[in-house]
């Protein structure tokens, strides 16, 4: 080829450069260790730990009570169903039926959680890939969510609302016509956000064929949530293990089966609306009665060991006890979906370029705190 | 709504599974009580299921439902990496979503609990390895069946120091290299950063 008599006078050689821990698109303080050959990725290594906490140490410690609080650091922007996931593996371990009213307001406001993550989601991916308005657009009706849960919640991002046994407070009494509000307004803007960016030519170039996983690798590196779904692993935790109130209600599971760019992008739309519908369905039929059961002050729990998995923004969560007895976990272990989705990340990543790692990462949807637990 | 049938729940119960992953490491003591006979009627067709060509020590796995909620299988470092093979590999059990790997510190041993669910059957299953070494803890890796076992077996040697033969990157994850200890075993000490009450 003649290409390479031209460039015969340079040698193609492999180098490393550091991507991160200051970049805009890692989202934050994450270094990937790139190995690239011109602009063609060879490997891809995270170094993580830039902000790890060391949760689960300091879990064993803490009474169950405190372990709330520590979980919505995690994920932050699900942080209702982290703090959801410990507060039913610490039911579940009592053997402590919470009422209806709290399993129904904990769905409602674990599906806003949702709505208000991938609104987040949609306006930085849109940013990295050269859009910046849709990040004011994403922001400003993520604005209403949180204004929602600054009323009922006391919090904006870090709510700890639940408790084990229920919730901190009733609900505020603005807090059903407020969401009613949300959701007559959202339903007018999905379809706003999917005439900005989804069907934008360049968006759609950036997105389709680029970071491939196939169903079997999805399962195989323990993708989950949307990750998992736009491969077509069926891996919904609500559907297939349901908690709180979801099997009182009926929404479709987002599949796709391309598992490229495109594809996790449509899954988390597509989550947008089902979530959606189970407010609507639920925000009505709120059921009367106490928003918590009390506990013993100094909870503690039986020994043996528990697990309890939900489905957060970004995937599942799992909660792992082991308990000795005494008021403090012997072992807790968060299963975080970042970290299983951030391990595919050299997997899909080599053999494209870095701009293409860009678009892949802003789709993997990974919150660094997540991963540095 | 056709949506609803994938959605189905646990088609092997516990007992069927525990008869049919023991009958892969008999123990020869109980060779030969042919006890096998009187099996139930869920598991008809495990009865046709090929045995390990090779089965490494052979001794009988340990079974527990007791203060858990899944069927606990405890197994000797020795035979984990075949009996994870054939859990993976194995069509009545079919186990290859691995979605949660922890490494425990159980005081005296140090041990690896994983977490196992099936995409296709959607039975789940515990197992645990542990090794009473703690100077020179060693397990087999388990990143050649399931690749998630990379990343997760990367974190457990970070904070509890359990090296992984085989695996293709083990160095630390979170921490420095030049890190003195492991930050999640029980004995260990760090005055400046660690609060305890």
């Amino acid at each position: 080829m003649e290409t390479t008599t031209v460039n015969s006078n340079f040698k193609s050689e492999e180098y490393f450069i550091n991507m991160g821990p200051q970049h805009p698109a890692t989202h934050g303080v994450l270094r990937l260790i790139l190995t690239i050959d011109g602009e063609i990725i060879k490997k891809v290594d995270p170094d993580l730990g830039y902000i790890h906490r060391s949760i689960e140490k300091m879990c064993e410690r803490d009474s169950y009570q405190q372990i709330v609080h520590l979980t919505d650091r995690m994920d932050y922007l699900s942080s209702h169903i982290n703090n959801e996931a410990v507060c039913l593996t610490v039911e579940n371990a009592l053997e402590l039926e919470v009422p209806d009213r709290v399993k129904v307001i904990r769905t409602i406001i674990g599906e806003l959680t949702r709505i208000a993550s991938h609104c987040l989601w949609w306006g930085v991916s849109g940013m990295d890939v050269g859009a910046l308005t849709t990040y004011f657009y994403g922001f400003r009706d993520r604005e209403m969510i949180n204004d929602i849960f600054e009323e009922t919640c006391g919090a904006r991002l870090t709510m700890n609302y639940n408790i084990p046994g229920g919730l901190m407070y009733d609900i505020h009494p603005n807090f059903i016509k407020r969401t009613k509000e949300f959701v007559a307004h959202f339903k007018t803007k999905i379809p706003e956000y999917d005439r900005l960016l989804t069907g934008n030519v360049i968006f759609q170039k950036r997105m389709k064929g680029v970071g491939i996983l196939t169903k079997e690798d999805a399962i195989s590196f323990g993708a989950s949530g949307p990750v998992g779904r736009g491969s077509g692993f069926s891996c919904d935790v609500r559907k297939h293990h349901p908690y709180s109130a979801l099997d009182k209600v009926t929404f479709n599971e987002a599949l796709k089966t391309e598992g490229d760019s495109l594809a996790r992008y449509e899954v988390r739309i597509q989550e947008m609306w089902e979530s959606l519908s189970i407010i609507e369905q639920l925000i009505d039929n709120i059921p009367e009665g106490e928003y918590k059961v009390a506990t013993k002050a100094v909870i503690k729990l039986p020994k043996g060991e528990y697990y309890q998995k939900v489905e957060a923004a970004r995937g599942e969560l799992g909660v792992y006890i082991i308990s000795t007895g005494t008021k403090n976990p012997y072992r807790l272990k968060f299963r975080s979906p970042g970290f299983s989705n951030l391990s595919l990340l050299n997997h899909i990543a080599v053999g494209g370029k870095i701009g293409d790692l860009v678009a892949t990462m802003a789709t993997l949807d990974i919150v660094v705190p997540d991963i540095d637990r | 709504m056709d949506l609803m049938k994938d959605y189905k729940t646990e088609v092997m119960t516990n007992e069927a599974l525990q008869d049919l992953i023991g009958s892969w490491f008999p123990n020869p003591e109980l060779d030969n009580v042919s006890k096998v006979e009187e099996t139930t009627e869920t598991e008809e067709s495990s009865e046709e299921t090929v045995k390990p060509s090779a089965p490494i020590n052979p001794s009988l796995l340990e079974f527990s439902e007791e203060a858990s909620q899944f069927l606990n299988i405890s197994v000797k470092p020795e035979q984990l990496h075949s009996l994870m093979t054939q859990l993976k590999n194995n069509n009545d059990t079919q186990f290859d979503y691995l979605y949660c790997l922890s490494g425990v510190d159980w005081g005296e041993e140090l041990g690896v609990v994983y977490h196992l669910e099936s995409t296709t059957h959607r039975h789940r299953i515990v197992i645990k390895v542990n090794t009473i070494d703690r100077e020179n803890p060693t397990l087999d890796t388990v990143s050649n069946i399931w690749q998630t076992a990379n990343f997760h077996e990367r974190e457990v040697y970070d904070f509890f120091g359990i090296k992984f033969n085989n695996h293709p990157h083990l160095k630390r994850l979170f921490l420095t290299d030049e890190w003195d200890g492991f930050p999640l075993r029980k004995d260990y000490v760090d005055e400046i950063n660690m609060v305890i009450k």
